[in-house]
């Protein structure tokens, strides 16, 4: 009944800049953090990983024995093999700022997870939204990746950012946790089939490195779609927690 | 405006709350011994929550022990320091002059040859060592105890730490009394059914196999039980940390 007249609105005029709230302060402190944990915890995962850049599967493994694959990298030490040159020992302060950083990381993971379970940040933005629970919306996202076709953003995170976040939090951050207690033998003495559920002392080794390469994979996804969104608004963003409508 | 006073006033009551937190758990620690000896400087927060959340929880634990068939074939005898004259002479005679020294904070001094070592109760067990650069094997470690030696010696109840010193002086470590009475931390003569060779820390090494292979120092000829850390080295606990690791190894 309502006649089809097109609606006249002022095109030539631009509308005043909104800004939308994006990031609450929780997850903008614990990103944050995050991201210096991570950085610390990679440099000094590195460093370690050259005292000995070979891995094995099962309980014991060393340089008399077949790795299960060797890193062809130089190492720190002259016992290892690598037809290199040794480089400098840095294992010490290695040692004490991987475990400080990986104490300050599992310290503020609890207190995002208590808070995101509190204020609904968990199931408002992480867990698949009603319509985002079935194979076409993660094949929807995934098409319009490939084709690099443009995303108006709904300012709602999409049903592969929810997956690829859940998996990053419940997923690989635990396995990467798990995987290194794993490698203390105190902590082994109390809790031993935490590491023979992974296959022994050396597998929870090899698999914590899998686990770190699963992560940093997932950073540098992260990095380019940020990029891809705008990165310095989106940066902005995880600052200010606001994001300019016009830049959405 | 009320909103940003009320938010501000609940984030400095929440922080002041949070600091008096750390306060109060930073003083029950100190008092049950909950801080390590290299707990200064800006690892010392994480080196202190790891030594004592693992203090509480590892008390009465007991290292993995593995059957005989688990026993590496190969196992790993990583680089040791060059072996000095004064130990030498000790391996050209057997190690038959081979004295372990007791002294600090015992009823009873003593001296120990290994054959005194080895009247007193003996003990095997098959465990890892794993080395903070990554790799490990597992070996059958045989020797005595290392609290059998220090009720000989009448340890008094003050106590602790014990001190224990390579023949090479620049090697030294200590632990604390949840180590040095736990009954796998052994001064071990023996491996795999035969003497301890020299290559793995022969002939007497004492095996912490709760904590990495650093702190299951070789060549020991020397204990001293005190009840500070301060007056030995730089008062850090050990060599370890004068150079650059953790006191604490068990990660």
């Amino acid at each position: 009944m309502t006649p089809c007249y097109a609606p006249v609105v002022p095109t030539t005029v631009a509308a005043p800049a909104t800004e939308r709230s994006r990031h609450s302060a929780v997850v903008r402190v614990t990103h944050w953090i995050t991201v210096l944990c991570f950085a610390a915890l990679l440099v000094t995962g590195v460093e370690i990983l050259l005292s000995h850049p070979r891995f094995y599967w099962g309980e014991t493994g060393n340089v008399n024995m077949h790795p299960l694959f060797t890193l062809h990298v130089p190492s720190s030490r002259s016992m290892v093999p690598t037809g290199y040159a040794v480089l400098p020992d840095q294992n010490g302060w290695s040692r004490y700022l991987h475990f400080e950083a990986a104490w300050l990381l599992v310290l503020i993971g609890i207190v995002y997870v208590l808070a995101s379970l509190w204020n609904g940040h968990l199931r408002r933005d992480l867990l698949p939204a009603r319509e985002q629970r079935n194979w076409k919306a993660y094949a929807a996202v995934l098409g319009r990746y490939l084709h690099r076709a443009p995303v108006k953003e709904s300012g709602a995170y999409n049903a592969v950012q929810r997956a690829a976040y859940l998996g990053v939090i419940f997923g690989l951050l635990p396995l990467l946790i798990w995987t290194g207690l794993a490698l203390s033998p105190a902590v082994a003495s109390v809790a031993p089939w935490a590491v023979e559920a992974l296959g022994g002392r050396q597998s929870a080794r090899t698999l914590h490195f899998f686990a770190t390469i699963a992560l940093v994979l997932f950073f540098v996804v992260h990095v380019v779609m940020v990029t891809l969104a705008g990165f310095w608004s989106r940066t902005r963003a995880m600052v200010t927690g606001v994001v300019k409508e016009e830049q959405l | 405006m009320s909103l940003t006073r009320r938010r501000m006033i609940a984030a400095t009551v929440a922080a002041g709350a949070g600091v008096s937190v750390a306060g109060v758990a930073a003083r029950l620690a100190r008092r049950y011994g909950l801080v390590p000896p290299d707990s200064g400087g800006i690892y010392g927060p994480g080196e202190t929550l790891t030594y004592a959340t693992q203090r509480l929880m590892t008390t009465h634990s007991t290292a993995r022990e593995f059957s005989r068939n688990m026993i590496s074939k190969a196992p790993f005898a990583n680089e040791i320091p060059p072996l000095k004259e004064e130990f030498k002479r000790h391996q050209a005679a057997g190690f038959k002059e081979w004295k372990l020294t007791i002294d600090g904070m015992v009823a009873h001094p003593a001296s120990l040859s290994l054959a005194d070592l080895k009247t007193l109760p003996m003990r095997s067990q098959i465990t890892e060592l794993a080395c903070e650069e990554g790799w490990s094997y597992i070996a059958e470690w045989i020797g005595t105890p290392l609290f059998e030696v220090l009720h000989a010696a009448g340890m008094v109840p003050q106590a602790r730490y014990v001190v224990y010193r390579s023949i090479d002086r620049d090697w030294w470590e200590s632990i604390d009394m949840a180590d040095a009475m736990h009954p796998q931390t052994l001064l071990t003569y023996g491996m795999n059914d035969d003497d301890l060779p020299v290559r793995f820390g022969g002939p007497l090494r004492l095996r912490l196999p709760r904590q990495l292979g650093y702190k299951s120092l070789k060549f020991v000829d020397s204990i001293t039980v005190t009840d500070s850390m301060k007056h030995f080295g730089k008062g850090l606990g050990s060599s370890s940390p004068e150079g650059g690791y953790a006191w604490y190894a068990g990660i």
